[in-house]
């Protein structure tokens, strides 16, 4: 399958990708890791006339984690999530996320703001930064801004990034040391996007549960913050009836397709095991 | 549109040439280079045939633009063995352990496996599995090649504390 012809750029610095962004208009599309541009680029479902290649912004590498404050540049691959060992005692549930993502190949080349900024419902990354409540940087001609991931997802393949912004860093909050994670997907084989999937994160004071948050993936045309199901955990015992009424909670908010994974109302189902499933295990973990 | 002029190390050479930015890093390879270890097998960044050693990861190169890989250090099945033509110990204990039966699936198993040694280099088996979950193999079946990857990681390392 060849693509439709294009021409390449590799700017050096974020100003430089902006201003080709800015003068090459609508035609111009950015690729970071590109394996989930590619492939659309190869169904000529994507067909831009210039490639602008992020790869040489330094800018846009690294993983900062400052206490509880953790900052992933967007061309941070998810290879590098599941290594670094720093990330991983901040917030543990980024490479638990990550490791779940399609397999070692893609993961040492397909990066978090490509996945965040793809704004495709099946892609793991935006469900969790839902649920960690992250905030995505962009910078445009107009300068930088900062939009929650919250209210960042319109509709598949639609965010509110405008086409010449390019995301640059991701910025979470890590909820705080003790706090109990988990990322419960279910997938038909390594390789595939969920069939549903639950990100919970929550913390305990005592045998209570002070907060808890949680993000779904692809039981819907955009990934899901669970604002229900999380408020029905918050102030509980996290004991069966609490479970239950988050659990019902979510699914009141699916609509998935249905495809190849299954009929909708199978997905739906699925994505209720995900949350109880997910809230069990962050319930243990949590300190 | 017009063609990118390209260089990258393959296999320890410096090769370059003049490609359309859409000409794939597999095709680039094979077509362009005459290297036809790499396979294109579903073309669509799933089976793994296609898998080159790209500054140190393992990539799909059916999913790669040429450009993306410009000045990049690559590696392929090809540059495996030794440069006077002896068989690296992953290409024995594939060749021992019947780790292939139409090999179509095994240079990208190889060239997988290879990388996933450097990083883990007294993998389980669970953890060959996990590595080469992005490999698939149609007809021998994982059996025989987690085996070899098994058996070539402690050749590698009975060799390393031998020589040191
Ligand atoms: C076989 C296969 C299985 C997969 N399975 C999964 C899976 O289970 N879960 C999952 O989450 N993903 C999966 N993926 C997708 C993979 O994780 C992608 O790498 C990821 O979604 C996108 O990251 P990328 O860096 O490759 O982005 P690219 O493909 O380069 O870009 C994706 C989109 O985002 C835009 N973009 C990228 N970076 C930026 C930026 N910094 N600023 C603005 N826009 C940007 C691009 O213009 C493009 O529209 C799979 C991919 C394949 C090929
Ligand atoms: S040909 Fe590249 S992954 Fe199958
Ligand atoms: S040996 Fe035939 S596909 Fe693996």
């Amino acid at each position: 399958m060849i693509p439709g012809a294009f021409d390449y750029h590799r700017p050096k610095t974020v100003d430089e990708a902006v201003g080709l962004l800015s003068s090459l208009g609508d035609d111009a599309t950015v690729v970071a890791g590109g394996h989930s541009l590619i492939p659309m680029m190869k169904l000529r479902m994507a067909v831009p006339e210039h490639l602008v290649d992020l790869q040489d912004l330094d800018d846009l590498k690294g993983i900062s984690v400052s206490g509880t404050a953790v900052t992933l540049g967007a061309m941070v691959t998810q290879n590098e999530l599941i290594a670094s060992n720093a990330l991983a005692q901040a917030c543990p549930i980024i490479r638990e996320t990550a490791l779940q993502i399609a397999d070692p190949q893609i993961r040492y080349v397909g990066t978090v703001g490509g996945n965040v900024a793809n704004g495709d419902p099946g892609n793991d990354m935006p469900g969790l930064m839902l649920a960690l409540d992250a905030a995505y940087e962009l910078v445009g001609p107009d300068g930088t801004r900062e939009v929650r991931a919250r209210d960042f997802y319109d509709a598949a393949f639609f965010t509110a990034r405008s086409d010449g912004e390019i995301l640059t860093a991701i910025k979470i909050s890590a909820p705080p040391a003790g706090h109990g994670w988990s990322y419960m997907k279910q997938k038909r084989k390594i390789g595939d996007y969920a069939t549903a999937a639950a990100a919970v994160v929550l913390t305990m004071d005592g045998a209570t549960c002070a907060i808890a948050s949680i993000g779904l993936t692809n039981v819907a045309d955009t990934a899901l913050f669970a604002e229900a199901a999380s408020a029905a955990l918050t102030g509980s015992d996290l004991g069966d009836a609490a479970i239950a009424e988050a659990v019902a909670a979510a699914k009141a908010i699916t609509n998935p397709a249905q495809d190849g994974r299954g009929p909708a109302e199978f997905r739906t189902h699925v994505c209720g095991m995900m949350v109880q499933r997910a809230v069990a295990r962050a319930a243990e973990r949590a300190a | 549109m017009a063609k990118i002029h390209v260089k990258m190390t393959v296999n320890g050479r410096e090769v370059e040439g003049l490609a359309e930015p859409r000409t794939l890093l597999i095709h680039f390879l094979r077509e362009d280079l005459g290297i036809t270890g790499p396979h294109i097998g579903c073309d669509t960044s799933h089976c793994g045939a296609c898998t080159v050693d790209l500054d140190g990861k393992s990539v799909k190169s059916c999913t790669v633009f040429v450009g993306q890989a410009e000045g990049a250090d690559v590696t392929t099945i090809e540059g495996i063995a030794a440069a006077d033509g002896t068989l690296h110990p992953l290409q024995e204990a594939f060749r021992e352990h019947h780790g292939l039966q139409c090999g179509f699936c095994t240079p990208g198993m190889i060239t997988r496996a290879h990388r996933l040694l450097q990083e883990n280099p007294n993998p389980s088996d669970a953890e060959i599995r996990m590595g080469i979950s992005g490999n698939l193999c149609r007809c021998t079946g994982y059996q025989n090649i987690v085996k070899a990857i098994r058996v070539a990681a402690d050749e590698i390392n009975s060799a390393r504390e031998a020589a040191e």
